[in-house]
């Protein structure tokens, strides 16, 4: 089965179903292992239980920008191949990847208020995660505005590949900013030097998180077709009732 | 060569007598130069301090209010649509319609920001600054102001949505534009190396920006 032949809502639909379980299964088994990892992994020296938020931080993090990144191969798929399924996927994974952003920014400013005694710092990562939530909430917005499900894809789809190509500038110019504003006192993992205690838990954390997300965005790409199909039954339904 | 010769002679003239272009933009900058104090206060050496920043955020929210009708009002008369079915690249048509609009919309913001900056108590040198880095920064503005545009041209209420879309994707260039004017100001970084990265975002955004609206343009006359 190739990609071309998921371009069927039905035949995606059918295997969607099969493949579903297994992946919420497959999700519940690796945040099982990953929290109980979590639980077990030491304290830091410094940071005592505090640092245990880094293991929903960072996974959280890294799968706001793999939203992007799936959304942008969506793009490229609406806007070169005319794909009917990758419309859907664009518009299913933009509010996952939201969640995921804000929830980096809020374990981010929970950690932040023990750690630094503030919730809030105009850090240069802080700050580029915050843009990318307000582009991620623009795209949203534009989804939303465009009544035409296939023209709001190609708009969507502009918009996004326009972001992959900012979202790097923008990330520099902040690093950028920061410096120049207030040099050292940059919270800083310390480079490559994690301990495997830590490590280990954070990498199967992020694969759970990894497969929440596409146990998410698969339910979320079926609940946009039969949301497709409902619309186009309602309007056939009305069509019918203005007679011809 | 001609035809675009004829539509950019075509924006400059309907930017200059339809009215309200060019001076209300500066009116809108002027407008917000004369809060800022209102908001912070009278302090003359907070306000040299902060000058650089409230011109620079003052130029990019008046260039941003007249993003609007770049694209807006050929889409209401219908000459958008001449413009797409052209046998000139829609591309070219783009460059040329945002240069045109950076020409009566940007540039006098960049010329009037030496007057405001007397207001601000800015220096003789921090003022050309200023000017100098809004010269090379405010096409970026239009160029990614023009993708924006592209983008809701077709929907009745785009104003705020162009807003949303466009102000996230400022960000490096107001980044630069602040730190290369505060840098020939007080320092310590040299004024060429932000003042030169600010270059290179408009050059940029003069190549991302035609594309993104000629593709998004395209796409929204099917």
């Amino acid at each position: 089965m190739s990609l071309i032949d998921l371009a069927n809502p039905s035949r995606f639909l059918a295997l969607t179903a099969r493949a579903l379980p297994w992946l919420a299964a497959a999700t519940v088994l690796a945040f099982a292992i990953g929290i109980s990892q979590v639980y077990l992994a030491p304290d830091d020296y410094q940071q005592g239980a505090t640092v245990k938020i880094m293991f929903i931080h960072v996974p959280a993090a890294w799968l706001g920008i793999f939203a992007w990144i799936v959304m942008s191969v969506a793009a490229l798929g609406t806007l070169v191949w005319r794909h009917p399924l990758a419309d859907v996927a664009a518009k299913a994974a933009a509010p996952i990847g939201a969640a995921f952003t804000l929830m980096c920014l809020v374990t981010g400013s929970l950690w932040g208020r023990p750690m630094w005694g503030t919730y809030w710092v105009w850090d240069a990562r802080l700050t580029s995660v915050l843009v990318l939530f307000l582009m991620y909430l623009g795209v949203i917005a534009l989804w939303r505005t465009i009544d035409d499900p296939a023209q709001a894809a190609r708009t969507a789809a502009i918009l996004t590949l326009v972001g992959a190509i900012n979202i790097p500038i923008i990330k520099f110019s902040v690093d950028w900013w920061n410096t120049l504003h207030q040099p050292a006192s940059v919270f800083r993992l310390g480079g490559s030097t994690i301990h495997p205690a830590i490590l280990v838990p954070l990498i199967v954390m992020a694969v759970a998180f990894t497969l929440l997300f596409l146990t998410l965005h698969l339910a979320a790409m079926r609940n946009e077709i039969m949301r497709r199909r409902v619309r186009t039954l309602m309007m056939l339904q009305a069509g019918a009732r203005m007679g011809p | 060569m001609t035809a675009l010769c004829a539509l950019l002679v075509r924006d400059l003239r309907l930017a200059v007598r339809v009215g309200g272009g060019a001076l209300t933009g500066v009116l809108f900058f002027l407008i917000v130069v004369t809060l800022m104090p209102f908001a912070i206060g009278p302090d003359l050496a907070l306000l040299a301090r902060m000058g650089p920043a409230i011109l620079w955020l003052g130029a990019l929210l008046a260039s941003l209010l007249a993003l609007d009708r770049l694209l807006a009002m050929d889409h209401e008369d219908g000459s958008l649509d001449l413009i797409l079915t052209a046998p000139v690249p829609l591309e070219l048509a783009v460059v040329v319609k945002a240069f045109a609009h950076w020409l009566t919309t940007g540039l006098p913001l960049v010329i009037s920001s030496p007057l405001l900056g007397l207001l601000l108590n800015l220096e003789a040198k921090a003022s050309g600054a200023v000017a100098l880095t809004l010269l090379a920064g405010t096409p970026a503005l239009t160029f990614i102001g023009l993708i924006g545009a592209a983008l809701t041209v077709a929907l009745r209420r785009g104003g705020l949505l162009l807003a949303v879309l466009v102000l996230p994707l400022t960000v490096p260039v107001l980044i630069f534009g602040v730190a290369a004017s505060n840098a020939a100001i007080t320092g310590p970084v040299p004024f060429g190396a932000p003042f030169g990265i600010l270059c290179a975002l408009t050059l940029i955004s003069l190549v991302i920006g035609p594309l993104a609206a000629a593709v998004a343009l395209r796409q929204g006359l099917e």
